[in-house]
């Protein structure tokens, strides 16, 4: 790699030829402050908050965009540098509302960071705060236009990584906002609500609409038996809330905080993942025997189960009709474990905790009610429960670890990874092979299907027929899976499609920054945990077992088919309402 | 807008994206292409645009919601824009936009009841040696004050 040299602020540093000069500071350990920047993002030179002096260079740079040459001289906090940061900040302040105190951000919020940071005490420009409305027309986000500063991170995540691009920048000058087409509602496109656009903006601009009030109201309820779920991710990112490094699995934890703030009964979706592998994997089997549509798609992501519907209608039958382990478990809630443990249904309120927008969207699906009731009253992200649990002052690291309630609390390892990228997939291969050949495997692990990279494959041996696989994650990378399927070029039999980049750990509800480091380690702990289960296949929980024994009868029969599985929707690529925008 | 003889027909707009290879990076050329055939933009023709490009319609519509030049609404007959540059400010442009504004009974934005003129704000027209100035059509006049304004809406009458 060629190097050149360049001096910053003093400091020599060799860099590799076409860096950046913000990736050459911090190579000379200088931090040059930055607000749109995103190290996993394309976004440049937006806020000019990053503005540097370049010698002999009449204008000043971003530090962020502009690449270094051999022999430059820069200086990243010379007076003029400094004045220029500060005015270009005042500026961003000068039309937000400063409502600060009564925000979801406050205290996590990159400008009001960044304000600190500078010292910046007096705002010596008049404010022109725009009134724009907020936008509350999906069931998972909120967007409050009035607070965006324009760093289009959103955009950018929407359209490059997730291929949507339900957003952009919209007229022209200080008129600029961030929306849909046609001056609609983001309720009114086809937007999936995974909810990545909340993950990556750098203040209150884009969240999830709020469940933590209802669910303190049922808690307080005391007609309701409350009962909670953990997706699997959760075990490994509400940690970050409460303040502990990303990548600690804090299971027992979750547990103990989940009890005191007063859940009647603690589950984990791990359960209903086990029991989504055993149904789906029979789908699978059957469908493999039959001749039916291939491939067959995983559909427990219901971010891209909205982006299949809208996008890819002709495709729908590729979709598995499992229901999500979040829907299952509801389903379940309402009806298996109230029989047994004799409480009236209507009395059973369903909270789940998950790493995901999508799935405030998912439980209000008009066909998410075959236990008679909504199967699933609340869902709350990451991000709510660290609200919540720090609402009621947990200190959760100090808290014993506890085990979850039995029965829907008890599972595998093989649930546990249905957290990350390629779990789903390695779960099912897990229980299809020993159903297929009646061996024992000899290695559970299936590490082609893991990790980060786009699109993974595998190939799977099942005693003389072979099973070709392929996983993958964020809505991008999906569409060419897609495109390769609609053109018949697809020689696959199973296709794991996760909506969020690094799957559920990496979803649009989870702990805020989550960054492609953050992710991975967040992915480490999921394997890590499963290593450290007793049992790591679905088949063998125990749980699951006794279920199809008094209740379900066998996977795929009559039971299962009214309360484990679901149809889909043909919708609009377009709004109908807009005639004209 | 350039006058087109009548006996050139008019392309349509899958003619015009075919032309560009359906290369979104021609995404500007086609939409003043879109324009002039159909008036403006309606949403359906947006929607087109995104599908035959392949991106999403959210682009076409930023795109063509941030050039002045651009329409995402029916115009009327007649587009006036009056510069609001620094130098056309100085010399009066608010004097002329509120005879405008008075004559015509509408706001910038805003299209007459009649289906006759368009007000429109733009930026610099490059003639700031008789600001301050505004176009009609692709007219441009200058060293205008408000009685000129009047006599020369008069022509359009």
């Amino acid at each position: 790699m060629e190097m050149v040299k360049v001096t910053i602020d003093g400091r020599e540093v060799q860099v590799p030829k076409n860096s950046t000069i913000l990736a050459a500071a911090r190579a000379a350990g200088i931090e040059v402050p930055t607000l749109c920047y995103n190290e996993d993002l394309d976004v440049k030179g937006m806020c000019r908050v990053c503005v540097v002096e370049v010698e002999g260079s009449r204008t000043l740079q971003t530090a962020c965009s502009q690449p270094v040459s051999d022999g430059m001289v820069v200086h990243t906090n010379s007076p003029r540098v400094r004045q220029a940061r500060r005015v270009n900040v005042e500026l961003l302040l000068s039309n937000h509302p400063q409502d600060c105190l009564g925000c979801v951000r406050n205290q996590r919020c990159e400008l009001q960071t960044l304000a600190d940071q500078l010292g910046i005490r007096e705002l010596r420009f008049p404010r022109q705060v725009k009134s724009e409305q907020k936008d509350i027309s999906t069931p998972a986000l909120v967007r409050d236009p009035s607070k965006c500063i324009l760093c289009r991170r959103c955009v950018e995540v929407c359209h490059q990584v997730q291929g949507v691009g339900a957003l952009y920048p919209v007229n022209r000058g200080f008129d600029t906002t961030i929306a849909p087409a046609g001056g609609v509602d983001l309720g009114d496109v086809a937007c999936v609500q995974c909810g990545q656009c909340s993950l990556v903006c750098p203040v209150g601009a884009i969240y999830e609409q709020d469940h933590t009030e209802r669910v303190w109201a049922a808690l307080a309820n005391p007609d309701k038996h409350v009962v909670v779920q953990t997706a699997p991710a959760i075990r490994v990112s509400i940690g970050e809330e409460m303040g502990l490094e990303p990548g600690e699995v804090t299971t027992g934890q979750l547990v103990a905080a989940l009890r005191r703030l007063g859940f009647d009964r603690v589950f984990d979706t791990d359960f209903s993942a086990d029991l989504t592998i055993i149904e789906e994997g029979h789908e699978l089997l059957k469908r493999l025997e039959n001749g039916e549509t291939m491939p067959m798609i995983t559909s427990c992501s219901p971010g891209w189960i909205k982006y299949i519907e809208h996008f890819y209608p002709d495709l729908l039958p590729h979709l598995s009709t499992c229901k999500s382990p979040q829907q299952m478990f509801g389903a379940l809630a309402k009806t298996y474990y109230a029989e047994k443990a004799g409480i009236d249904p209507a009395n059973i309120y369903v909270v789940s905790i998950m790493p995901c927008t999508a799935k405030k969207f998912e439980c209000g699906r008009p066909e998410m009610i075959d236990s008679g009731y909504p199967d699933v009253d609340a869902v709350l992200t990451t991000r709510e429960l660290g609200r919540m649990l720090r609402e009621n002052g947990i200190k959760f690291s100090e808290l014993p670890e506890e085990e979850y309630d039995a029965p829907l609390g008890i599972s595998t390892g093989a649930g546990v990874i249905f957290g990350a990228t390629g779990g789903v997939m390695e779960a099912a291969l897990r229980t299809v092979y020993e159903v297929v050949t009646g061996e024992t495997l000899p290695s559970l692990d299936f590490t082609a299907v893991r990790g980060l990279e786009g699109i993974k494959e595998a190939e799977v041996d099942l005693k003389g027929k072979k099973v070709k696989v392929a996983v993958t994650h964020g809505l991008g990378n999906a569409r060419k899976l897609l495109d390769l399927i609609k053109a018949g070029k697809a020689d696959y039999q199973f296709i794991e499609i996760m909506c969020c980049p690094g799957g559920c750990i990496g979803g649009g509800g989870q702990p805020i920054p989550t960054t492609k480091e953050i992710r991975q380690k967040r992915i480490d702990a999921i394997y890590r945990a499963d290593a450290g289960m007793p049992l790591r296949k679905s088949h063998e929980n125990p749980a699951v077992q006794t279920l199809y024994k008094e209740f379900l009868g066998e996977p795929l029969g009559e039971k299962s088919h009214e309360l484990l599985h679901t149809q889909y929707t043909k919708r609009e690529k377009y709004p109908e309402k807009a005639a004209d925008m | 807008m350039p006058v087109k003889s009548s006996t050139e027909p008019k392309k349509s707009l899958r003619q015009v994206i075919a032309e560009h290879n359906s290369d979104p990076g021609a995404l500007l050329d086609i939409l003043r292409d879109a324009q002039e055939i159909h008036g403006y933009l309606s949403a359906a023709v947006m929607e087109e645009i995104a599908d035959e490009l392949d991106i999403p319609v959210s682009r076409v519509y930023g795109v063509a919601t941030f050039y002045t030049l651009l329409a995402t609404k029916p115009k009327g007959e007649h587009i006036i824009r009056v510069c609001e540059s620094p130098p056309c400010h100085i010399r009066g442009a608010v004097n002329i936009l509120e005879t405008l504004k008075e004559v015509l009974g509408v706001n910038p934005g805003e299209t007459t009841e009649d289906k006759k003129f368009t007000l429109e704000l733009t930026s610099c027209l490059g003639v700031c040696g008789v600001a301050p100035a505004m176009m009609i059509g692709d007219q441009v006049y200058g060293n205008l004050t408000p009685e000129r304004v009047k006599e020369i809406l008069k022509t359009y009458a």
